[in-house]
């Protein structure tokens, strides 16, 4: 029997099926999209195979490890914050975003029900990836940490669903060039987080930018856990670390997390409020 | 566990049926536009009023017709009553819940049609709705049942509703449009020019369904259309906005009866706004 109050249940029943409606829309967007959907898993694959043949060309297979960590790292958490900061640019496309806004939906509510799609999607597609560099390169995962690094992975989603929400605040703002504001700040994150390379290699002055990006210490702790670093760690035979050994860099994700996702409801919350006062949620923008 | 039926959103609001549907004093609202071509360095710009001191009240279960041209100010007036709008100042009140501090509650209350049919159009009628029908958390069984019945109601083959929007005419849409609002029942149904586009007889459809609406479903319902014959037949009382204010109150009869000479509503209009319906911006 249930101890919590009938009018909290209703309410959180509400929310979680107002969150399901935006994982029902979508789906459905998705599934019409279709076609475009292989293409773009198609060339993510494409690319994440010629990135990962460079460690083959190498004769590297450790700095195999490490670029097929970095792409399927990347393709999950870009994927997850283009979705969620995407989101927006597509509801001013198709002039949808004032139905949204005048729903009774909170905009947290609104961001668990994206992020709950896009995450799952992130996820598909990862291990889609995943499956398919296997035909490229033979991967020997024998002793790697994977439970681990979906513990990462995970954790570290709620830093990136905060991103995102902030990203969304662009396309918000200017259909456009909001659109066009997005894609810089991934391509920024993927140039600071060293998610191919250490960071040790990028301009003294960029270094320290790496700091403030939680996919650094989302591949940091994925590659301890792949055992990537670890002295006598080999494909086959590799010295995945322990969870515990990662519990730093989890406490630092789940830091972002906290700071992320509230600072990104605020901050929408503000831009929100400046579009209702300026008339910028009308279609043309 | 089982989980505690969910009632209709507005069943969560308490509100008193006893004030007026929809109060609104003194309303404000201005934008600021580009003036001239844009620079380096942020363009020149100008202040618009779009809706000046607008007062008026709209009772329960009933249909308040404001009428004016394009640009006069209608559809900001809807989109303020929305929540998509802040006012510069002024109130507005729906069943003595405030606009700006019940914000929340009074999403739970009402619904709208804009004059553009703004859908998701590579989904089907029924993807949309569904869509529509779970963010006011309502039974999707239920709502596919009571979409398809609207639908059917208004005049669509039932085939078109598991078809992509794309496919449909702008008529189509509009009725897709109306369903979406129909669909969440709401108390107060803001209807912004919701015949635009559709043929006599999808209008004559739609126009019966507004009134069937108001006498079944206890709805309160803004219409704003430029429709001299639609404000006619379905609104009990009419204000002629022009400029973004509103300019004469009252039913149609007592509107012809401040001009003298006036046989119809059109011709009141022409000598109170001093404008003609259906000029552009």
């Amino acid at each position: 029997m249930s101890t919590i109050p009938v009018r909290l249940q209703t309410g959180l029943w509400r929310k979680m099926r107002s969150a399901g409606a935006f994982v029902f829309r979508d789906f459905h967007l998705t599934r019409r999209y279709a076609s475009w959907v292989v293409v773009f898993l198609f060339y993510s694959i494409v690319n994440s195979a010629t990135i990962v043949l460079i460690g083959v060309a190498a004769g590297d297979s450790m700095q195999t490890l490490n670029l097929i960590l970095g792409v399927l790292m990347w393709s999950f958490l870009a994927v997850l914050f283009g979705e969620i900061a995407n989101s927006i640019s597509y509801e001013r496309w198709e002039g949808t975003i004032e139905y949204t806004f005048m729903a009774p939906v909170s905009r947290l509510t609104h961001l668990a029900g994206v992020s709950l799609f896009s995450g799952a999607y992130a996820l598909i597609r990862v291990i889609i990836v995943l499956f398919a560099l296997v035909a490229f390169v033979s991967l020997d995962l024998t002793g790697a940490n994977v439970l681990g690094i979906l513990v990462v992975l995970l954790v570290g989603s709620l830093s990136f669903m905060g991103l995102g929400l902030m990203a969304a605040v662009l396309p918000l703002m200017s259909p456009e060039h909001g659109a066009q504001g997005t894609n810089i700040v991934q391509a920024l994150l993927l140039l600071i987080s060293g998610v191919y390379y250490p960071i040790d290699i990028l301009p003294a002055w960029l270094q320290p930018f790496s700091v403030i990006s939680p996919a650094t210490y989302a591949l940091n702790a994925s590659r301890k856990l792949l055992g990537i670093g670890i002295e006598g760690s080999e494909p086959g035979q590799l010295a995945g670390q322990s969870i515990a050994s990662v519990l730093p860099e989890l406490g630092i994700l789940l830091l972002f997390g906290m700071v992320f996702i509230p600072l990104g409801l605020f901050i929408f919350s503000k831009a929100e409020y400046w579009a209702k006062q300026t008339g910028k949620l009308k279609r043309s923008g | 566990m089982g989980m505690a039926q969910l009632r209709p959103v507005h069943e969560e609001v308490s509100y008193d049926t006893n004030l007026a549907a929809l109060d609104v004093a003194h309303l404000y609202k201005t934008f600021v536009k580009k003036k001239g071509k844009q620079r380096l360095f942020g363009a020149e710009t100008k202040k618009v009023v779009a809706v000046e001191d607008v007062s008026f009240k709209v009772n329960r279960r009933e249909i308040y017709g404001v009428l004016g041209p394009n640009g006069s100010g209608k559809s900001t007036l809807i989109r303020m009553l929305s929540t998509l709008l802040i006012p510069n100042s002024g109130e507005a009140k729906i069943f003595g819940l405030d606009l700006q501090k019940d914000e929340a509650d009074i999403r739970k209350l009402l619904n709208r049609v804009s004059v553009d049919a703004a859908f998701y159009k590579k989904l089907s009628p029924r993807e949309n709705l569904l869509y529509s029908a779970r963010l006011y958390g309502l039974n999707p069984g239920e709502a596919d049942v009571k979409s398809l019945n609207i639908l059917k109601r208004l005049g669509l083959r039932e085939k078109a509703y598991y078809e992509p929007l794309e496919e449909m005419s702008r008529g189509m849409q509009q009725k897709v449009a109306i369903a979406r609002a129909f669909l969440t029942a709401p108390v107060l149904l803001l209807l912004d020019e919701p015949t635009t586009g559709l043929d006599p007889k999808s209008r004559r459809d739609v126009q019966e369904f507004i009134l069937e609406l108001r006498d079944d479903h206890d709805a309160t319902i803004l219409l704003t259309t430029h429709d001299m014959p639609e404000a006619e037949r379905l609104c009990e009382r009419i204000a002629f906005i022009s400029q973004g204010k509103i300019v004469a109150e009252g039913t149609s009869e007592e509107l012809k009866s401040l001009v003298d000479g006036a046989v119809t509503l059109e011709d009141a209009f022409i000598e109170l706004t001093g404008e003609a319906l259906h000029e552009d911006e």
